[in-house]
């Protein structure tokens, strides 16, 4: 099995601010880390290897700082790793990045599986994966939480629907995006980094390794979507207290739920 | 003896208490009669929810006069019975007196009430980029609590304990009168100390009302390493020459696999490695990223080393969440896999921790019961657990208490100590008396009469 897992780098804390002004996320000296839902996508895809052989590549697009989660993939037991990274595909929407990242999983090619955490947490949009799948036109499944298994070029997984569990066979290569707390994630290894000290196998990748080298295909020039402005979510924190017996309390409640049509 | 609590007593109590935090015979939650030692149990005849220094004093002069046994009690997580009300009387609830008073942030010292919890302080004074670093495991308990016991924790190794964070203290003596000792200057060579002999003093010498604890600067960053060996005597043999090493991580804690496997049933969660029998876990802390790697790395170095099969690093907050999630939870897991369990909190010298392992390891085999456990390995202090399993009443007390009596032979021994941060309450006196001999216990006697002549506060309990 060659297995390619997508991973992002994200600011490391949850209390990015958005800049008032411009609208931009504030990045500079917010510390970042690995996407954590791509921490059960780097589990699954090891867990795949352990079982059934192979090797296990880790991708990701980003600028040359993003070289770090490859490393912790690295570190946490893939073999290798990709950075695709150029100022060409700088602003990108999801449309322009999953167009980026299929261009790259076609210069590599020869993939059976490519495993995705559900969603980012600064992006939260959980279609770049999907699109992906799209774009290299392979069967997908989202919300992955088991893989039942791999037999025969296909691959059998269930996926977390909400109300119920959907368990779909689906024709290799395929991609799948994991459910958070589908595992527990394996911990990087300090003695791996030891072992690889300034040689850890991460190529780097641009535009000039596309088979499309259109440049307006990419980066901003690249993106239908056009952000009008980027604000931070308005708190509510409304509150209202009753005092009196339980019955009379919970009927209350009830009422209320009732006319917020939340029941 | 003691006098019982009379309708009169409780007339007058009732004339400055209110009834909803006053409560006596049948209204009496049954949790006042133990805490989470099993098999130690006595109800006392009134419990009052106290809310302030005054109203301690005066229930105190009253019992005093009357000659009433007093008890106190915080959150009741103590695990040596040493909140049970061993001959009724009254017992005093500080659970309600959880007001943080003041965050002093020229003299960086808060000062809090006795029933503040340690969860409720450390999260406060965080907020405050202040930290408070005795860090036991159980957060519910009470700060005076973890005063009565000089409770220690995970970050002994680097930060010390309890005591060395109580600048000043308010008590209330046996007979009613206050005393404010020690405060928030940072030296004091003024006569006897006599606030580091209520800090450990586990109820029996006064009241704590209110207490001045020392803070320091919040460290920005913390990364811990877990660390796996191939056999438990290879892990803890690491431990004396990572402290040799002079680096200095907060935490050194050890476990075995039979432990982590407990916790992942007990959580319904996977841990992120139990491939290996046992593993080392280590906490640094610092101000910026480089000097914590710096510190980290080489001390990753070392434990490879010296045989330790590989070094995983827990860095972001959903890994510390799930390593140290685990961790919290051992004791309430081994508790979860047993049917009743007694506990040994020895502390022994840092580099006789691997003897005494392998001695409760032997130990369990020869008198054929489980004791699994786990320990601070950087300070010295274990924590082993004695499983009654299937055995029946009798087989479970006569094997347990074999175990007892070898395992604090064993520490002896080792030139270590009765308990690390439990305390000796009612369940470890025997053995802290074995220990001490006549002369200290003498002693010890001589200052519990100088406190408490009537010895109404917490009988039965320490040195009694």
């Amino acid at each position: 099995m060659n297995i390619v897992v997508l991973v992002k780098q994200v600011p490391g804390t949850n209390k990015v601010e958005v800049d008032p002004v411009t609208g931009v996320l504030k990045r500079d000296g917010v510390e970042s880390e690995m996407n954590p839902y791509d921490l059960f996508a780097i589990e699954q895809a090891m867990r795949i290897k352990e079982e059934y052989g192979g090797n296990v590549q880790a991708l990701t697009m980003g600028p040359p700082q993003a070289t770090a989660v490859i490393e912790e993939a690295i570190y946490m037991g893939a073999d290798k790793g990709t950075v695709i990274s150029d100022r060409r595909f700088a602003g990108a929407d999801v449309l322009s990045t999953t167009r980026t990242i299929s261009g790259a999983l076609k210069t590599i090619g020869n993939i059976d599986l490519i495993v995705c955490g559900k969603q980012t947490t600064d992006g939260d949009t959980a279609q770049v994966g999907p699109e992906v799948a799209e774009f290299l036109n392979i069967p997908h499944a989202a919300n992955v939480t088991e893989i039942t298994d791999i037999e025969d070029g296909h691959i059998t997984v269930v996926m977390n629907m909400e109300q119920l569990l959907q368990t779909q066979r689906m024709k290799l290569p395929a991609l799948i995006t994991v459910e958070k707390d589908a595992n527990t994630p394996r911990l990087p290894s300090l003695k791996r980094s030891f072992q690889y000290q300034n040689n850890v196998p991460v190529q780097i990748r641009s535009l000039d390794d596309f088979e499309d080298e259109n440049p307006d295909k990419y980066g901003l020039s690249g993106s239908p979507t056009q952000v009008e402005r980027i604000f931070p979510p308005e708190k509510n924190i409304d509150r209202a207290q009753f005092e009196g017996e339980p019955e009379d309390l919970a009927e209350k409640i009830a009422d209320i739920l009732k006319q917020k049509k939340i029941v | 003896m003691y006098n019982k609590v009379s309708q009169r007593d409780i007339a007058y109590l009732s004339a400055f208490i209110p009834c909803e935090r006053l409560f006596c015979g049948n209204d009496i939650n049954p949790d006042y009669s133990h805490d989470e030692l099993g098999g130690i149990e006595n109800f006392p005849e009134v419990v009052i929810k106290v809310t302030s220094t005054k109203e301690v004093s005066k229930i105190m002069k009253h019992a005093y006069d009357n000659n009433i046994p007093v008890v106190v009690r915080g959150s009741g997580t103590g695990l040596v019975g040493g909140s049970v009300a061993m001959y009724g009387g009254i017992m005093l609830d500080t659970t309600l007196m959880n007001r943080i008073l003041e965050l002093d942030d020229e003299n960086l010292t808060v000062t809090v009430e006795p029933g503040v919890l340690l969860m409720e302080l450390s999260k406060f004074v965080e907020e405050h980029d202040l930290f408070y670093p005795p860090d036991p495991g159980e957060k519910s308990a009470t700060i005076a609590g973890n005063i009565s016991t000089n409770a220690g924790g995970m970050r002994a190794v680097k930060y010390g304990v309890t005591r060395d964070y109580v600048r000043g203290l308010t008590v209330v003596l046996p007979d009613g009168e206050v005393i404010n000792i020690g405060g928030k200057a940072v030296k004091n060579s003024s006569g006897y100390s006599l606030k580091d002999l209520i800090v450990g003093s586990e109820g029996t010498l006064g009241i704590i009302t209110q207490a001045v604890l020392r803070l320091l600067p919040l460290p920005a960053k913390t990364v811990s390493l877990l660390v796996p060996f191939d056999n438990v005597n290879k892990a803890i043999e690491t431990v004396p020459a990572i402290i040799k090493s002079k680096s200095v991580p907060t935490a050194i804690e050890f476990m075995e696999r039979g432990t982590i496997m407990f916790s992942e049933t007990y959580l319904g969660k996977k841990f992120a490695d139990s491939r290996s029998p046992a593993y080392l876990l280590l906490t640094f802390d610092g101000n910026t990223s480089e000097q914590i790697e710096y510190e980290y790395t080489s001390v990753a170095k070392l434990c490879l080393s010296m045989g330790a099969t590989d070094v995983f690093l827990v860095d972001t907050d959903e890994r510390k969440e799930s390593v140290w999630g685990a961790r919290g939870a051992f004791l309430e897991a081994i508790k979860a896999s047993t049917t009743e369990m007694d506990e040994c909190d020895v502390c022994v010298p840092r580099n006789r921790v691997a003897e005494f392992v392998m001695y409760s390891h032997r130990l369990a085999k020869d008198i054929n019961i489980r004791i699994p456990g786990f320990g601070h390995a950087g300070d010295g202090n274990l924590h082993i657990y004695v499983c009654r399993d299937d055995l029946t009443q009798e087989q479970w007390k006569e094997k347990l208490e074999q175990a007892f009596d070898k395992l604090y032979k064993k520490a002896e021994e080792l030139n270590g100590f009765v308990s690390g941060e439990h305390g000796i309450g009612y369940a470890k006196r025997g053995f802290l008396k074995n220990q001490l001999g006549d002369l200290q216990v003498s002693l010890m006697k001589r200052i519990k009469l100088a406190f408490d002549p009537k010895c109404i506060l917490n009988p039965g309990k320490v040195i009694e």
